[in-house]
This record gives C-alpha cells, structure tokens and sequence, in this order.
C-alpha cells in the first residue's frame, strides 16, 4: 500500500510500523504468530562486537503498567550473527535493521564495517543509550560531543541508513539529536528506556540484580510523545518514535508528535500479534480521515 | 504457539490460596498437542497496573471435553484477578510454550516431586507416564495439610507419598525427608516447586546417582524467547527458561556447585 510507505533516508518501509530492538529477538520469536512480512522493518536484538553474556538474574521487574529490565546486552556477538541469523533473517519479507552497540568507539566501527557488507541488510540502529551496561552505551548518549564523536566515526565507514538511537536520560534531548544530525546521522529514534529502579519492601532488597535499570512500557508513553515533539521542532532528519505504543491510537499520537516511522517495543510481550494490529489500525484512520498518506500526518498536531 | 481466547469452564477453590481452573477455547477448536513440563502466558484483564502476562504451568489436559487445566496461587493482583474469574469468563492464552519433561523409552521406577502449587505439572506428567505403562509414584509436600492439593487426582496415576512441615498430613518435614527414599530404588525424579525444594532434591539425586529433571520458575516478560529476562545460569552459559526451559536436567544446572 504506497499510502502507507516512509523513506528514512535512502531507506524504504513499507509501512511505519517497526518492531523495538530488544524487544523482538531477531523476528523468528514471532514467526509463529505474525506474518513478519506485513512489518515496515524489525530492529534486531542489540548486537556487539564480541558476545556477552549480559547482566544477573533478575533482569526484570513488573511495574505499574510497563517494567524495567537489565538484561545488559547479552547476544552472541557480530561474527555470529553474520554467520548464522543473518542468512536465516535476510528472507524475510521487510527490512532488518541491526541496533549495534559496544563498549568503544572502535567497538562500533568495528562491529558496524562487518555489517556494511550484508545485501539485505540496509540499515544500522546505532545504540548509544542502552542503560544497562556498564561502560560505553548510554553514556556516548549523555553528551553532545561524544555522541557525535561516535556517530561521526561510524558514519566515515557506513554508506548505508544510520539511525542512531537516542537515550532520554538527558537533560535536552534536542540537544543530543542535533549533535548526531550534525555528525551524519540519517535519522533518529527515541526514547530508549528510562533510567529506573524498584525495591522489594519485604527483603529490603533492589528487584534488580543490577539495581538500576530500564524503564518501558505504556507508563513512560507521554514522556516520550513529549520527546519526540520537542526532538521535530528541532532537527531535519526523520525521527522513528517509540515508548510505550500499545495500540494504533499511540501509534498516531507518535506520529503527530512528529515521528515518520515507529517502533513497537514492551507490548510485543503483551501481545505478539500487536504491531499488524497497528498497520490495520493506521490505515483505517487514514480512510476514516481522508488522509492521502501517512507521511501528510507527520507532525500535524494542530496547535 | 499461538493467542487464543478461551472460555472459563469452572473456577474451583482447593483452598484458602489456590484455584483449579479448567478452560476451553473459545472457538471451540481442538486443542493442539500439548506436552507435560509446557506452560501458558495468561493476559490480566481489567487491571491497569498489572502490565505482563502470568506464567502458569499447564496442570492437565482433558482431551475429552477439550479442556486446559490450571492451577492458580493468589500471590499478587495479577494472579488476584484470574482467581475471581467465573464461569463464562474469557481468558486470552499464549501457549503451548516451552519444552517438557522427557518421558522414559523403557519402564523405570520414576518419582515426582512437587512442593505447594509446584505440583500442577506432575499431574499432567503422572498421566503421561501411565498412558506409556509405567507406575509413577508421586511426593508431594506442603507447609500444613491444605496445602496437599489434588491428591485424589494424583492416586489414580500412582502411590501417593506426603509429607507436611507441621505433620498435619503425610510424614512430617520436607519431602527429601521421606522414608520412601530410603525405602525405595527410583531411576528417574521430576521436581516441580519451591527452589530451595528442588536444590535439596536434585543434591539428593545427584548424590544417588538419579537422574533428575528440575521445572524452574524464573520470571518472565515475554515467555517466548524474546524479552531475555528469565535467564538461568547453566553450563551453557545463560539460557532462557521459557524456550530452553522451563525444564532443565539438573546436570545442565549451577546448583550442584
């Protein structure tokens, strides 16, 4: 349906709709209930360099309607996934994009070359805001100037579409996002999750192994409306919104809030079958509104 | 796998905590094939703040009237909600998720082990194992008498072996203090329930050179793989309960460090 497509950058989606990197494994999890090719695009599991095996049990804690995790990037590595989910996921039938992240700036532009290379793959999610690491991350994330450095480094041997992922832990995220659009980003996502924590009152002890940890699901959804907003009113690029879209309403809500694509992420969990639920739900609104293309809403929030 | 709304048949109260709830799909559709150890993802109706789904092993399956059984522990809201549902009540349903017990090629004297509501799968297993010809026998412990649950059930698979904290029912202790494992040779023990229950039971079964399967509990988001939060630490390194699991050979375990 061309009433549906968005281009990110040189990146063409069938419909705006994406799956949440972290949130969808590498798409297979969901082949069972989903016709993965109905999705504008899926954003893999958070891939390094070398494998991790990520943080302590428990990584997850239940909270008034989302939940925070830690699970702290644990995947088995580029050279893996190169050689042995790639070749199973670059049949599916919507565009798979990789969220890369690392420790170093070396580690990124590593790990980002070996995937330059990969045909079906036409697009990178650079993740300079996952909370649950201990060094690199979310802390590329939390300044102009690193995370420009990062993406600039990245950007020198990645020709292809760079999202690069945005973390709300900030203090301006329009800030951040126009550092990264002034180093060569192609477009923005946002929000990663919240920083957040939870104690358990009885053993007097952190529900996190890490203590800290992200915060997501529907609870974090206005924040993020916000964020998207205020990051429109600020940057040219194209912004994939996500926090806490459970339904098609959210979906449009993000894109008035300025977001030309969006990613559904904690709600998979919920319902497996929610995000061609929301293709359906976009184009019905769009019929119900004489809306030509879903691009024309983009950021049409009425004042 | 699959999302299917089924429809509550009956909500049984077993005692001041636990539910037995019995459904059916609400389509009416036969129920696919479903494997002892293999749980659900029930979505939480009307309750805001109760975000993920609750994971509940399967307890049977009566092939018959085509219904999913499910016993159900009152631990929290989520799980409040899903005991007050009536008869007539829709239940969405993820499922069958997760691997299951092995079921032996050739008969060997086998023992399954359940603590409080960690025993809802053993009654699936005990049925398996009868179809095959085998006699199980079962132990099953509790704090006090009430918590015993289905025991009638149970009897019809095989002896029943008990043992209560209090001694208000069965021998008193824990069941790893039972005089059937003395008295008695098994090849093969199932345990299902409270972790500290189980690490005693797979030591206990390492110790003796039993072989020895363990159902873990961990928490979950997604319960199909995805989420990465209910990871087990294993000699592979950390592996996911919901796909890997939720049944482990105690051999594959940290525990026995």
């Amino acid at each position: 349906m061309a009433r549906l497509e968005v281009k990110i950058g040189d990146l063409k989606l069938k419909n705006p709709v994406t799956t949440a990197s972290g949130t969808f494994g590498y798409g297979t999890e969901y082949k069972d209930f989903i016709d993965l090719g109905c999705l504008g695009g899926i954003f893999v599991k958070g891939t390094t360099l070398e494998p991790r095996q990520g943080n302590e049990y428990p990584r997850m804690a239940e909270t008034p309607s989302g939940m925070l995790n830690s699970v702290g990037l644990q995947n088995k590595g580029v050279d893996y996934f190169v050689e042995h989910l790639y070749p199973v996921i670059k049949e599916y039938d919507t565009n798979i994009i990789v969220n890369v992240s690392g420790s170093t700036i070396e580690d990124y532009v590593e790990c980002a070359e070996k995937l330059a290379d990969l045909d079906k793959m036409p697009a990178i999610e650079l993740n300079i805001s996952c909370p649950n690491v201990k060094e690199g991350g979310m802390s590329f994330g939390v300044s102009c100037e690193s995370a420009a450095k990062v993406t600039r480094a990245v950007r020198d041997v990645f020709p292809k579409a760079m999202i690069v992922k945005l973390s709300p832990n900030v203090t301006s995220i329009s800030d951040i996002a126009l550092a990264v659009e002034g180093a060569g980003a192609d477009a923005v996502s946002l929000v990663n999750t919240f920083l957040g924590m939870a104690i358990d009152i009885e053993t007097k002890k952190p529900k996190l192994s890490t203590i800290t940890g992200g915060l997501s699901g529907p609870c974090i959804k206005p924040i993020a409306v916000r964020m998207v907003w205020e990051v429109y009113n600020a940057v040219k690029v194209p912004i994939i919104g996500m926090g806490g879209i459970s339904n098609w309403q959210d979906a449009i809500e993000f894109i008035l809030a300025g977001s030309s694509a969006i990613q559904v992420g904690t709600y998979n969990f919920i319902d497996p079958t929610i995000s061609v639920k929301i293709v359906k739900g976009i184009e019905e609104y769009l019929d119900r509104h004489n809306i030509a293309s879903v691009g024309d809403l983009v950021g049409q929030m009425c004042k | 796998m699959k999302v299917l709304d089924f429809t509550v048949r009956s909500n049984e109260s077993l005692n001041d905590k636990n539910h037995l709830i019995k459904v059916v799909p609400a389509n009416n559709e036969p129920l696919p094939e479903i494997f002892p150890g293999q749980f659900v993802q029930i979505l939480v109706n009307n309750s805001p703040d109760v975000f993920l789904r609750r994971p509940v092993s399967v307890n049977f399956t009566d092939v018959i009237n085509n219904e999913l059984w499910m016993l159900i522990k009152r631990v929290g809201e989520g799980t409040e909600k899903i005991c007050d549902l009536s008869t007539g009540d829709n239940m969405n349903l993820i499922f069958p998720l997760g691997n299951s017990f092995s079921i032996p090629d050739k008969n060997i004297n086998t023992l399954l082990i359940g603590g409080g509501v960690g025993t809802a799968p053993l009654l699936f297993l005990g049925k398996k194992l009868t179809e095959k010809g085998f006699k199980p026998n079962f132990l099953l412990g509790g704090r006090t008498k009430t918590d015993i649950l289905q025991l009638s059930d149970f009897e019809q698979f095989g002896d029943v072996y008990c043992t209560t904290e209090d001694g208000s029912f069965g021998e008193k202790g824990f069941v790893t203090d039972h005089s059937v494992l003395q008295n008695k040779n098994y090849d093969f023990i199932y345990t299902c329930g409270p972790k500290p229950m189980m690490v005693s039971v797979a030591k206990y079964a390492n110790a003796n050179g039993i072989e020895c399967e363990a159902s873990l509990e961990n928490l979950m988001a997604c319960g199909f793989g995805a989420c990465l939060c209910c990871v087990e630490k294993t000699v592979r390194g950390n592996v996911c309960t919901c796909t890997e699991g939720p049944v482990f050979n105690i051999k594959e375990l940290t525990w026995l460090d």
